[in-house]
């Protein structure tokens, strides 16, 4: 019986702030590529980004990563790493990427030192004990929108998008209602890939944007159940919302597209 | 001026079957509609899951439902779970139990309120004022304490409003009475067909004042048969219900192709009451 492959899923992106909709991306992925068979998911980043990507509206990295980490308290296999958003300057999604995937090589090979000087006797005839330990693969996580953006002119390099979808590969969830897959087919770059882009269908459609979230917190209306309960209290008491942090970045160029 | 508001609590009827993040949102987005308008307090919301013996399909025992709800209103400092309907041992109109608990609410307020100065209008009784009136009923001796009646409002989607138009499943004066001495608050997606509806029926064109519509402006299709739909399939449901909700669900193993079963081939106990009623025809 073939093992299967060990997989990290990682999401990048604002999470200004973290949503149900950012968690369901997870769970959703981790479901689908448990159900081909292939794959075990062992584990699940949020990489919230830098303060320096200059997006509007974006609150300190601080109280993101906050947030992300009172959104995962529940969750037993999802975690929030603050390593791209401590870097100085914005990191390329490639860069972030290489990082996560060597430091999982790094885990990997500590194991298998650890194994080796201490090889396990086989007594319940489990035939994966046997095998050869399985590399480890480490996907992007993203929206269909994502996609979206590989067409955007002067966002991307190609070289990072071969990098992205040919090394790693790519788990994009997209709503109910549309089909990335002409995307892909409209790409000679992406259909080469094809085999390793996941695409993952949201049949309960759960459509909650950071952005709304924000504008209802400046309105003084509800988003309970819409986003964790620990994050609207953390929100509450550090203020971390207002009509002001709305304008922060205003009139500046996204970092990727100044490079 | 917190006194001279329309108190109002919401009921929303159903299977919470399971209880999901989109019912608990249709009592968020009520309350922040009604608050807005500055002449509505909301000052309880209450969910009433339905008996068994509704013999809807699928539908699991009471007992689970309206636990489930609890556990997920636990931490609610104004939504809170009612099991009078559930246990009743026959299915229940609506309409009762809006009766039940505007009379309820009423018997609260006058033990409450310090002169028994509020009119009691009786149920049934023809009203004198306008039928979509809902000012609050000012008092000719200045009492310190001015108070309005607290209206008891059906909170519900677009898809039980709609469901007014199915053959035999609400009896016209029932609907009449929902909207004429209760009132109605749907929230539905952006788009939908309820204005359409309501124009189309006399009935609820007549109380429009007292249907209030509230748009969704967060798509949230989380409906309890895609829930247990998920379940079956082993897929997980994490963030959208509640993680108490879903953990009653995991350690009790609730929800399985046989569940999904259970009442196949009975007629839903609305139909079935309305088709030996040869007052149901409309």
């Amino acid at each position: 019986m073939r093992s299967r492959i060990p997989v990290i899923l990682l999401a990048c992106g604002s999470f200004n702030p973290t949503t149900n909709m950012h968690m369901r991306l997870f769970e959703l992925a981790r479901d689908h590529l448990h159900q081909t068979g292939r794959y075990q998911v062992i584990e699940g980043i949020m990489s919230p980004v830098s303060d320096s990507y200059g997006k509007q509206g974006l609150v300190s990295a601080r109280h993101r990563v906050a947030m992300a980490s009172l959104a995962l308290e529940t969750s037993d296999w999802i975690r929030v790493d603050p390593w791209e958003s401590q870097q100085d300057t914005w990191t390329e999604t490639v860069k972030v990427l290489r990082h996560h995937y060597n430091e999982a090589l790094r885990t990997f090979q500590s194991k298998e030192l650890t194994r080796n000087k201490h090889p396990m006797e086989t007594s319940t005839g489990d035939s994966l004990s046997c095998q050869q330990p399985v590399l480890p693969e480490l996907k992007l996580l993203c929206g269909a929108d994502f996609l979206q953006t590989f067409k955007t002119p002067n966002l991307w390099k190609e070289e990072d998008i071969k990098e992205i979808v040919g090394k790693f590969g790519l788990v994009c969830i997209s709503r109910a209602g549309s089909d990335p897959s002409q995307l892909i087919q409209e790409s000679d770059l992406l259909s080469k890939f094809q085999h390793n882009i996941f695409l993952v269908r949201e049949w309960i459609q759960n459509e909650v944007s950071a952005t709304q979230i924000r504008s209802a917190l400046r309105r003084g209306l509800s988003v309970k159940y819409l986003i964790p309960d620990s994050v609207i209290a953390y929100i509450a008491q550090h203020n971390v919302y207002t009509a002001e942090s709305e304008r922060s970045n205003q009139g500046r160029l996204l970092q990727p597209l100044r490079l | 001026d917190p006194d001279t508001k329309t108190e109002v609590v919401l009921l929303a009827c159903g299977s919470f079957n399971p209880i999901t993040n989109m019912h608990l949102r249709l009592f968020e987005l009520a309350k922040d509609y009604f608050h807005e308008t500055g002449k509505y307090k909301v000052i309880k919301g209450i969910i009433s899951p339905v008996g068994d013996a509704y013999k809807k399909k699928g539908l699991i025992s009471a007992n689970h439902r309206v636990t489930m709800a609890k556990l997920a209103t636990k931490n609610s400092d104004w939504v809170e779970v009612d099991d009078w309907e559930s246990c009743q041992s026959e299915w229940l109109e609506t309409v009762k139990v809006l009766r039940y608990h505007h009379q309820k609410l009423l018997s609260a307020d006058v033990t409450n309120s310090l002169q028994d100065d509020v009119p009691i209008t009786k149920l049934g009784r023809k009203r004198r004022q306008e039928p979509n009136r809902h000012e609050p009923i000012k008092k000719k001796n200045q009492s310190p304490v001015v108070k309005s009646v607290p209206q008891v409002k059906l909170l519900c989607g677009s898809d039980m409003l709609e469901s007014f138009g199915v053959p035999n499943l609400w009896k016209l004066e029932d609907i009449t009475e929902i909207v004429e001495k209760h009132g109605l608050v749907c929230i539905s997606r952006a788009g939908n067909n309820v204005q359409k509806f309501i124009y189309e029926s006399d009935i609820l064109w007549r109380h429009k004042n007292n249907i209030h519509l509230v748009e969704e402006w967060i798509t949230n299709d989380i409906s309890s048969t895609k829930i247990r739909r998920a379940l079956r399939r082993g897929q997980s449901i994490r963030y959208l219900v509640p993680e108490v909700v879903r953990a009653y669900i995991e350690r009790n193993g609730l929800y399985s192709a046989e569940s999904e079963a259970s009442n196949a081939g009975l007629l839903l106990a609305p139909l079935q009451k309305h088709a030996s009623d040869p007052r149901s025809s409309q």
